[in-house]
């Protein structure tokens, strides 16, 4: 049972990366450029797709790694120019729709080049088999490699954001843009910059998700509000608080799923119980975040603004 | 362009039309139509109740369309007992329109109160965020629903709910009986928004801040309109139970909350009658766009319709955020028609 609970816990953890994966680059185009953009989850689509296309052509995941992410980048490059440009100075309320209509457009677009059939991928052979971590107990080495690489953009990001002159930039910039700017510092290129390294990030979980789930339509979206959901519970704008809210949302997602039906089994029939306790865990993240937002109304590391 | 103040007289032209579009389709010999009309009426009450909160008081409101699918559930849900001849926390099931449909709306707008109450609470993105998860919860809630239907939803087996002098099963009747519901809800908010708390309504949207100086509490006032949208969505959702006679979870999937703010910009926020128009074209783009590229021999278009759609929607946000109402009247004073950033 034990180790039940331990495995799950990790597959919380891994789940936790991959959100934060993607939550990192909404939230830090959030709280740079105060631009809610819906379609970050687009281009975590773009880099599985990517991924699929490049590793099914080239025959090798990690070629297809390196072909997907110039690709993703690239796609980002004239988003931000063409469309979150634009919507720089505007309100909230045109940056959901506009970007919602970027979805539609780059759904039907995935839709119309690869079909509606999901794809699928293998884990590389290199990363296939597990670990054993104790005697009796092993975890497979993809899902550890995909937590070890969330870890590291953690730290990266951490290092960047609290120890460079750049960082230094992007955390006044979150503060208040215009005396940044009046400083002299070039705000659009370090938007772009942002961006663009915001959708590298979001691209990379996508292109590792590929073996763990199907390619298909529509799979960032709800990734997109799960994300959404890390970094209002960690506070818009704040890296730690997206990093705290993936892993809670994660680990809160993964056990209610697993353990959730179980539990509810013993007070009502089995087959409802299943049904119930997948709807409950599902919401069971949102009620999270409203628990959060009722006593922390601007999340758990709230970023300084002034307005 | 015309004068803002011939609105009325726009209003009623508006109106006149839509009580003859079912003889006119009908003439035409296109009555199949009529249906399209009455989803057109049902869609453009949800509309107007949500440009209650986003523009008339700056609520951005993200997840709407999960009173959409409390009121289609009521419906739903007691159309199953009837037919099932089972009770549900030991009440009957029923069909009885006036039964059903009230009952939609007042639980619609508990759900609301319960909603607001939390959301409230937050401000900007937080709202944004706050409302579009409660949306999600509700969808996840219906999902798990399996005695109806979970995530395939449930057919209403005896048919639309029952009328006193009304056949709502016939498609003449149903459409005016929708046109009915829209033209109170109308009535009702054009009422609301004319009145001090009409305006109140606008003093949040301009500033809250200097609203609570001079001694309003606005969070009553924002309670008390997210609770009256909540109750013009349940409605809307009740209809459009009763008009596909089925019920299902994709009523509250976040992309239909999306599709009403659009209709809400595309028509003008801000005014009553731009959510109308702005449903109109919606709808109508819906229904005819396919169509349109399958005459033009685009057949890959004809099925990806939104491939076209969603760059059409982000040049209308970027450029011409006024949507119709903008386009077809002209302001009388400045600010008046409060569709344009007048802080």
């Amino acid at each position: 049972m034990s180790h039940l609970v331990f495995e799950q816990l990790l597959n919380g953890v891994q789940l936790g990366m991959f959100l934060f994966l993607v939550a990192a680059g909404l939230t830090l185009v959030f709280g740079f450029m105060d631009v809610i953009n819906l379609a970050h989850g687009s281009l975590f689509m773009i880099g599985a797709y990517g991924m699929a296309l490049f590793a099914g052509l080239t025959g090798s995941f990690f070629l297809g790694l390196l072909l997907c992410l110039p690709v993703v980048a690239l796609c980002a490059l004239i988003i931000e120019y063409l469309v979150i440009r634009p919507l720089y100075n505007r309100d909230h309320l045109d940056q959901v729709l506009a970007t919602f209509g970027l979805i539609l457009f780059i759904n039907e677009g995935t839709t119309m080049l690869f079909g509606r059939m999901p794809l699928f991928l293998n884990v590389p052979d290199l990363l296939s088999g597990s670990v054993a971590i104790t005697d009796s107990f092993s975890y497979p080495l993809y899902r550890i490699m995909i937590i070890a690489m969330g870890i590291m953009v953690a730290l990266i990001l951490w290092f960047v954001i609290v120890r460079t002159r750049t960082g230094m930039r992007i955390r006044a910039g979150t503060t208040n843009r215009e005396i940044v700017e009046a400083l002299g510092v070039n705000l659009d290129a370090l938007n772009t910059t942002i961006f663009v390294v915001g959708a590298l990030f979001a691209g990379f979980a996508g292109a590792m998700a590929g073996p763990l789930s199907s390619v298909e339509v529509g799979m960032g979206d709800h990734l997109l509000i799960l994300c959404f959901v890390c970094i209002v519970i960690g506070g818009i704008g704040s890296i730690r608080g997206a990093l705290v809210g993936a892993l809670a949302v994660g680990i809160f997602d993964t056990m209610g799923r697993a353990f959730l039906p179980d539990l509810l089994g013993k007070i009502m029939d089995p087959a409802s119980a299943s049904g119930i306790g997948a709807g409950l865990s599902s919401m069971s993240i949102y009620l999270l975040m409203v628990l959060v937002l009722i006593f922390r109304p601007t999340g758990l590391f709230p970023v300084a603004r002034s307005e | 362009m015309i004068r803002e103040h011939h609105l009325g007289k726009v209003t009623a032209l508006v109106l006149l039309w839509l009580l003859l579009l079912p003889w006119i389709l009908d003439i035409a010999g296109s009555s199949y139509l009529i249906s399209t009309a009455a989803r057109i009426v049902i869609f453009a009450i949800a509309a107007i109740s949500l440009d209650l909160l986003i523009g008339y008081t700056g609520l951005v409101s993200f997840g709407h369309a999960a009173f959409l699918g409390v009121g289609a559930y009521v419906v739903g849900i007691l159309s199953f007992h009837a037919y099932e001849e089972t009770t549900f926390l030991g009440l009957n099931g029923t069909l009885s329109g006036l039964v059903a449909i009230p009952l939609a709306v007042a639980l619609s707008a508990l759900v609301a109160l319960v909603i607001g109450a939390l959301s409230l609470r937050t401000k900007g993105v937080y709202f944004i965020m706050i409302t579009l998860s409660f949306g999600q919860m509700l969808f996840f809630l219906f999902v798990s629903l399996e005695p109806y239907g979970g995530d395939d939803g449930m057919m209403m087996f005896d048919g639309r709910n029952t009328m006193p002098l009304m056949d709502l099963n016939e498609r003449f009747t149903f459409y005016y009986f929708c046109l009915a519901c829209l033209v109170a809800f109308y009535a009702l908010c054009h009422f609301l928004t004319r009145s001090k708390f009409g305006r109140t309504l606008k003093a949040i949207r301009q500033n809250e801040g200097r609203l609570t100086s001079i001694g309003i509490k606005p969070y009553s006032v924002k309670l008390l309109i997210f609770v009256i949208a909540g109750a013009g969505a349940g409605l809307a959702g009740a209809l459009m139970a009763n008009h596909t006679e089925f019920v299902s979870p994709s009523l509250t999937h976040w992309t239909k909350s999306g599709d009403l703010m659009i209709v809400v910009i595309l028509g003008g926020m801000g005014t009553l009658l731009g959510p109308v128009l702005g449903t109109f074209v919606f709808l109508l783009l819906e229904e005819f766009l396919p169509v349109g590229f399958d005459m033009l021999g685009m057949d890959l278009l004809k099925e990806h319709w939104r491939f076209v759609f969603g760059p059409i929607l982000i040049l209308i946000i970027l450029y011409a955020k006024t949507g119709l109402y903008g386009m077809i009247f002209q302001k009388n004073e400045k600010g008046e028609a409060g569709n344009v950033e007048d802080q």
